[in-house]
């Protein structure tokens, strides 16, 4: 069983991952290690969790304006999220994702979707993220 | 709804004004898609948040812009680096961080920003002005430009910022216009009395409670019966920044876009209305402690960095007194600040004390501490809200003068009348 999510490709890329959801935004600067991919901001619902390689939905990011320059080190040393998925439409995941590509060429996918959309997905499910924006979401799949 | 360049933004996309420009342009006009702009608009002062070297990646973006040849061509201050310039050597930065570090601060420096080196860049001489359109970065400083002088920023990234100095362009969308500067939440202070108002501490702790409610909604605060001073409202704006992502904030009476509710919220009706009580600054203010026990390895004020009015302050609370000999005592700070803290004899008393000074940088921008220091304590919401995460620490909040009390007995002392149900 598969259903599509229409989301918008904020920055268009592919990737396949399993999800890991938070209704809480999160800063990266203080709150993700660029080195593990470990959630670290302990007041976060995700915290010690890895988000490295994993399809990472928040509500938007938070605070420091660093945020950008931590995924963009996460990305350098294959520790960033597989695609990013927001409600909001995040210039700082954006922001990142675009200087990656510029400077690596490996821009990760970075997707906004619906306010409706968002709660209806859950950590562990496996997600397709189409580079026109369009989430792909496996409902069989959840752990 | 699609972008429409100028000739000059295709002339800089085309390359004409050389290989750095034409990147920083490529990065702006994508972005001003991104977020629905229809043209970009002219900024006449930048603030650097890029110049901090968070790891190699950074460093390599600075370094590629520099070896373009890229130019800022508004004036442009820069923030916090990764490294104490001069002073690194006295703590426990690895020189190997630190040679990377000073590269990245030569590569902005080359690009013609003014090596202001500090978070509070509106306590310098480049201080913005009303109306004015910038582009920083650094969330407190955003929001204190936006909020407490009304000039007009968007809440900026690191790397972008520094894109919009090179181009002088940015997309003209969000707190650049003055549609978007509405209030659209209001929080009503309730109960709280006077004397909390008028107390240092009140501020961090009420931006930590603002930041969290309204997210990235601007909130209008209504009840204030004293006018802030600057470094109460710095402190506010930092710690909203921090547990928000709050870029405005209107208080009604004290910042200049809300003399009165109406202004504030530009004739629309709130959203929300949220009530400011005395219970939920204490839950606040107990959210800033994460220590348990009485045990303190640290003392750190100046988050953002101190200012000369801080430094006087804190002077003559240390004079004649000795720090507890296992409790360090640090205050992070801009050169310039500094410098003028030692003219004005507030350095002395603070070297007697057995404290140090840290400049350029601050505690969670560049690996000074040793692994030895566990629980440190800070007036600071924003040292308070990051150093868990950042530096694996317990932290204690509490007001300057529990900070020093503290440092001189060697173990976590608070004043609790104020918050006393």
């Amino acid at each position: 069983m598969a259903r599509v999510i229409k989301g918008r490709a904020l920055v268009g890329a592919e990737a396949e991952a399993e999800a890991l959801v938070a209704d809480e935004p999160l800063s990266f600067w203080g709150g993700y290690d660029q080195r593990t991919g470990e959630i670290i901001d302990r007041r976060h619902p995700l915290s010690g969790q890895i988000a490295a390689g994993r399809v990472l939905a928040l509500p938007a990011s938070r605070g420091s304006s660093t945020t950008t320059a931590v995924l963009l080190e996460a990305v350098k040393l294959d520790k960033a999220p597989a695609a990013i998925v927001t409600v909001a439409v995040d210039y700082f995941f954006s922001l990142a994702s675009i200087v990656a590509g510029e400077m690596y060429g490996k821009p990760i996918p970075i997707v906004a979707v619906a306010p409706e959309d968002f709660p209806t997905l859950r950590t562990g499910q496996r997600i397709r993220v189409c580079p026109d924006g369009a989430l792909i979401v496996r409902t069989d799949a959840v752990v | 709804m699609s972008l429409t360049l100028s000739a000059d933004d295709r002339a800089q996309l085309t390359g004409e004004r050389g290989p750095a420009a034409q990147m920083a342009m490529r990065i702006i006009a994508r972005m001003a898609e991104i977020c629905g702009a229809d043209m970009l608009m002219d900024i006449t002062g930048a603030h650097i948040d890029s110049a901090l070297f968070q790891g190699d990646a950074t460093l390599e973006f600075a370094e590629r812009l520099a070896d373009l040849g890229a130019k800022v061509v508004v004036p442009t201050t820069l923030n916090v680096s990764g490294v104490d310039e001069h002073g690194w050597r006295e703590w426990a930065t690895p020189p190997e961080w630190a040679g990377k570090a000073r590269r990245q601060m030569v590569a902005y420096q080359s690009m013609g920003a003014i090596p202001t080196w500090t978070c509070a860049p509106y306590q310098t001489e480049w201080k913005p002005k009303f109306g004015q359109q910038i582009a920083w970065g650094e969330s407190n400083a955003i929001c204190f430009a936006n909020s407490v002088i009304g000039a007009r920023t968007e809440r900026y990234p690191d790397l972008m910022d520094i894109c919009a100095a090179i181009t002088g362009r940015v997309p003209a969308t969000g707190l650049h216009l003055t549609e978007n500067r509405a209030g659209q939440v209001l929080m009503r202070l309730v109960d709280v009395p006077r004397r909390a108002q008028e107390d240092d501490e009140f501020y961090p702790v009420l931006g930590h409670l603002i930041g969290k409610i309204a997210q990235d909604r601007i909130p209008v605060v209504d009840g204030l019966e004293i006018v802030p001073a600057e470094d109460q409202l710095k402190a506010l704006c930092a710690a909203a920044a921090a547990s928000g992502a709050a870029a405005l904030i209107h208080i009604v009476g004290v910042t200049p876009e809300a003399l009165t509710i109406d202004s504030a919220f530009q004739e629309r009706s709130p959203r929300q209305t949220v009530a400011i009580t005395m219970d939920g600054l204490r839950a606040a203010r107990r959210e800033l402690t994460t220590a348990t026990g009485e045990e303190l390895d640290l003392v750190v004020l100046g988050s953002p960095h101190f200012s000369l009015a801080e430094f006087k302050k804190l002077a003559p609370l240390l004079e004649g007194r000795r720090r507890h000999r296992d409790v360090q005592f640090l205050v992070t700070s801009s050169r310039l600040m500094a410098e003028l803290a030692d003219q004005a004899g507030c350095l002395e008393p603070l070297k007697q004390f057995g404290g140090k000074v840290t400049v350029d940088t601050c505690i969670l921008t560049t690996p000074m501490l040793r692994p030895e220091i566990k629980t440190l304590m800070t007036n600071s919401a924003k040292y308070a809200y990051y150093s868990p995460g950042l530096l694996n620490a317990q932290v204690v909040f509490g007001s300057l003068e529990d900070c020093v009390r503290s440092a001189i007995a060697g173990r976590v002392v608070r004043d609790e009348s104020l918050w006393r149900e």
